[in-house]
């Protein structure tokens, strides 16, 4: 019984969150319409979302395009089709894994800072100081932020790719002695639009997604100090989760899409 | 018996020591509540220009959800809130903003932006009042003279990280007066500080009050920065003003609520 209770308050909860997330979704589109915009700020959280993240992002789009070369090889090699390796590492990148691996990279990054960030001027009273200095702090630290994610995750999604598939290249050539110029020309001839549009689109829910989560949770922390280590961490964990559901359903219609 | 015990949700009639003058700020029958928690019960309140007006009341009594009700932070139950002649509740947000930039508010924890300079810290509120200012381009003379105010000229290009709490709590006012408000609002302008930067807070306090001729409400549970700087002391006890007088009147208080305040 008390099971069941707790079950039910747990489910309401989460039905709850999921209210109040859609409702802070609109807001945003809301002030995000409405002049004055902040285009300085908006400027500046671009170019610490997306110049601070590039590292990292290369970094481990290089790891992934090489780990997965080197994992596919002895298979492929074992069925006499490792020709077909710069085709099947190019779609797999291109249209799933760089996308997934980088968003879910930006949502540690980028969502946990924005919770940890905003749930700490929430806490020492900042947000209330823009408030009353005439500055409405929704649209200058929430509108600003997910605008800026939202911008840059197809950018660091396309980044990602090239680095994975560069790092692809170069297992190919020095494993199977095959040229750059012959594994990026096979690349682009197996790759279509129907291939790069749905993966580019989908970056930009993803970066919506992990603004979104990362400010909601920021913006309404509570409990004091304690209260911006819960936000950081369920912005990650929230994000996460939410970048999946994302993905199925952009796969989703991109294959209804496909058989039309 | 000098000081005035008061009836829940009543004021003293101050009509006649201010001459008919209106207040510039009015609270009237203020409530607002938590769930189960009623935190503010009926609280009336009046200041007057010019005026230096302490509340006191113990942690959680419900201070600091008053002064933020009165900047239109948040929205009482019921109640009637008027500053400068404006009934808050009835303000759009643009009317709100323009009302804001006449009142300063110094907050409890100094509550400057963390990734900006102190110099940005001074330049902030001044991005929507400009106006005000009579549109000037180069913001540093009045940066550097908010300063001076409040003696740390040289600090305007640290970080906040880089002040100690004292310096903080500076710039922080001197962040409020960067627009030249009419009434500043100090929440617990002292609580955290050591004993001697608190003295300076307090007297600085009192000689931008000379220099600017604002008013000011000041919420305290710090008895010492309440005698050294009220001129009239509203106590909050259990959501409502349980007594009004001068601190020399209420410190001499028989009663046990308002002799806890002045216990050392």
């Amino acid at each position: 019984m008390a099971y069941a209770v707790q079950a039910t308050k747990r489910l309401k909860q989460f039905f709850v969150e999921i209210g109040e997330l859609s409702d802070f979704s609109m807001r945003f589109f809301k002030e995000a319409l409405k002049p004055p915009y902040e285009f300085k700020e908006l400027l500046r959280q671009c170019y610490n979302m997306g110049n601070r993240s590039l590292v990292l992002v290369g970094v481990t789009g290089f790891i992934i395009g090489l780990v997965l070369t080197l994992q596919s090889r002895p298979t492929l090699i074992e069925f006499g089709a490792v020709s077909w390796m710069p085709n099947m590492v190019g779609i797999s990148i291109v249209r799933e894994i760089g996308p997934v691996i980088t968003a879910l990279i930006c949502a540690g990054r980028i969502a946990s800072g924005i919770g940890a960030e905003l749930g700490s001027m929430r806490v020492t009273e900042q947000i209330d100081a823009m408030e009353v200095s005439g500055t409405n702090p929704f649209k200058y630290l929430v509108v600003t932020r997910i605008a800026a994610t939202t911008l840059m995750l197809p950018l660091l999604v396309i980044f990602g790719d090239m680095v994975a598939l560069y790092g692809s290249a170069l297992v190919e050539n020095i494993k199977g002695n095959v040229s750059f110029q012959l594994y990026f020309n096979t690349v682009f001839d197996a790759l279509e639009f129907g291939d790069l549009i749905p993966a580019t689109v989908k970056s930009f829910f993803f970066g919506f997604t992990i603004g979104l989560v990362g400010c909601y949770k920021g913006y309404y922390s509570k409990k004091g100090t304690a209260g911006v280590g819960v936000a950081a961490n369920t912005a990650v964990v929230m994000a996460s989760l939410l970048l999946f559901f994302v993905d199925f359903i952009a796969v989703f219609v991109s294959d209804i899409f496909y058989e039309l | 018996m000098n000081y005035n015990m008061l009836k829940k949700g009543q004021i003293l009639n101050l009509e006649e020591t201010h001459m008919g003058i209106d207040p510039v700020i009015d609270i009237r029958d203020l409530r607002k509540s938590f769930g189960e928690n009623h935190v503010l019960n009926g609280f009336s309140l009046k200041l007057y220009k010019g005026e230096n007006l302490v509340v006191m009341g113990k942690s959680g009594s419900g201070k600091s959800v008053m002064i933020k009700c009165l900047v239109g932070l948040m929205l009482p139950d019921s109640g009637f809130i008027s500053v400068m002649g404006k009934e808050i509740k009835t303000l759009d947000r643009k009317t709100l903003d323009a009302l804001r930039s006449d009142i300063g508010f110094l907050f409890q924890g100094s509550a400057l932006y963390d990734s900006m300079t102190v110099r940005e810290n001074l330049e902030f509120p001044m991005r929507r009042h400009k106006e005000k200012l009579g549109n000037v381009v180069d913001t540093t003379p009045l940066v550097a003279e908010a300063l001076e105010n409040v003696g740390l000229a040289h600090t305007m290009d640290l970080m906040p990280a880089e002040l100690s709490g004292g310096m903080k709590r500076r710039v922080a006012l001197a962040r409020t007066l960067i627009l030249k408000p009419k009434i500043i609002l100090y929440d617990e302008p002292t609580s955290g500080l050591d004993p001697i930067t608190a003295k300076e807070i307090i007297e600085l306090m009192r000689s931008i009050q000379k220099k600017y001729g604002t008013s000011s409400l000041i919420i305290t549970h710090d008895v010492d920065c309440a005698r050294v700087i009220s001129e009239r002391m509203v106590l909050l006890v259990d959501g409502v003003n349980y007594a009004e007088g001068t601190y020399a009147e209420l410190s001499k208080s028989t009663d046990p609520k308002v002799e806890a305040f002045f216990k050392k």
